[in-house]
């Protein structure tokens, strides 16, 4: 793994509260699981029907019928339960899954997201994301920064269509973090020896800093 | 008033050309393998198929692919699967995209006798387009339709003669909704038990959602993706 998306999902696991439910997306969000501190009482939820994912099986558990989202083998956990498909979004669009962190292609200043498709590409679908960032109390999207071009991916409007509407509650990169609030969008810190000064050049929207960042950045 | 058939031959044989079929499974975990496979060798055409997924090139529903069964393709991730890739760019497949927790609702909502239902799931989004919007509590939302099947295949761990059924771990997922909405529902189980043996309190689809019950033999429970504890 890179350095780079090492570094956002240390950071990223700092959100998983103590005594919570946790749906992680498809890719470098379901690598987080590994960083949960044992000691944390997690029940992360898979949307194909389980609650309390296990960790990875030894070879002989392997279980065809036991699966994540991203369709990997899994165990389930003491306390975990199946369902079907439809309860498992009830779970969602009810309000019942407490964090949802999920990747991204590209997030606004209002907080839209787009992390679907690609216009001219083959479009593969959006699975259970759409739904995901409507149904979950809180929606945190985690991504590189920048594109391989390096212009950001932090935009004033989305190019790309959407997932969602103003449904991002926090954004972390490897280089920031974000949170959005009715009054626009707020840098909270900044992460892995980056300033201000660069978030704000590889920062397409506009945002305002935190004041408690302001004190802290101001002591340096 | 046994449900119990012994030919997937003959039971497949029950869905006509055009029909709108949805099929249990996600990804390729829980699919009803056998009635696809006699699906595919009875060459049905022209079929509606609402499902996940729409497995891989060579198992599961890529083999009605494949055979060029498959007119339109209700689906809420399809990229597992290359030869889907050149049906729909050539224009030969035509394919609904829909977000998953939707297609579960709107399968579900087909068998409970829902014509529709409101959800903010899609708003803003190219989901949305050509779609009645309603502020329903202070958020916008979207209709979307029930889906009702011509019939349904689907898979279960075990079931009595009566058509009772019950699912093992994460192999449940869409067999549930699939078996209530199709208006013909063939289940395919691994082990057929005796009445009276699954307790009631247990039991994941009551019977009377099941028309044909078969047994089928040697699953090939293929695994897309092996991952295991690293050593």
């Amino acid at each position: 793994m890179s350095s780079q998306r090492e570094n956002i999902i240390q950071r990223a696991v700092k959100e998983v509260e103590d005594g919570t439910i946790v749906n992680l997306g498809i890719g470098m969000p379901t690598m987080i699981a590994n960083y949960i501190p044992a000691d944390k009482d997690i029940f992360l939820h898979s949307e194909n029907g389980l609650l309390g994912i296990g960790p990875y099986p030894e070879e002989e558990d392997v279980d065809a019928d036991l699966i994540n989202a991203g369709k990997e083998t899994v165990t389930v956990k003491q306390g975990g339960s199946f369902f079907d498909n439809a309860e498992s979004f009830a779970m969602i669009r009810g309000g019942h899954i407490d964090l949802a962190i999920l990747g991204g292609m590209e997030v606004s200043g209002q907080g839209d997201l787009a992390n679907w498709m690609i216009p001219g590409k083959m479009v593969k679908g959006m699975g259970g994301a759409m739904d995901i960032v409507q149904g979950a109390k809180k929606v945190v999207i985690i991504m590189t920064h920048t594109n391989k071009e390096g212009e950001s991916k932090i935009r004033t409007e989305c190019a790309l269509p959407l997932t969602g509407e103003k449904v991002v509650s926090r954004l972390i990169t490897d280089m920031a973090v974000f949170d959005f609030t009715p009054s626009g969008m707020v840098l909270k810190e900044v992460l892995n020896g980056a300033d201000v000064k660069t978030v704000e050049q590889y920062t397409e929207a506009s945002f305002t800093i935190d004041e408690a960042l302001i004190d802290r950045e101001g002591k340096q | 008033m046994t449900k119990v058939q012994t030919s997937f031959e003959e039971s497949v044989a029950r869905i006509q050309d055009g029909a709108t079929l949805i099929v249990g499974g996600f990804g390729l975990c829980g699919i009803p393998e056998k009635a696809i496979q006699a699906l595919a060798e009875k060459g049905t055409k022209n079929l509606t198929v609402v499902s996940n997924n729409c497995g891989v090139n060579d198992w599961g529903l890529g083999l009605l692919l494949e055979n060029k069964q498959i007119n339109k393709m209700v689906a809420s991730y399809v990229g597992e699967n290359k030869i889907f890739e050149e049906q729909y760019l050539n224009g030969e497949l035509e394919v609904e995209l829909v977000p998953q927790g939707t297609l579960a609702e709107r399968i579900r909502a087909g068998g409970a006798g829902i014509p529709g239902f409101y959800t903010p799931t899609g708003v803003g989004t190219p989901i949305a387009e050509g779609k009645e919007h309603k502020v329903i509590g202070g958020r916008q939302c979207i209709l979307e339709e029930a889906i009702q099947g011509d019939a349904a295949l689907v898979k279960a761990w075990k079931g009595d003669a009566y058509g009772n059924l019950i699912y093992r771990k994460t192999a449940r997922n869409f067999n549930p909704l699939a078996a209530a909405a199709g208006k013909f529902t063939i289940a395919e189980v691994e082990e057929l038990v005796d009445v009276g043996e699954l307790d009631p309190d247990f039991i994941h689809t009551p019977s009377l959602y099941v028309q044909h019950l078969l047994v089928g033999t040697s699953y090939e429970k293929r695994i897309e993706r092996k991952t295991v504890q690293q050593a």
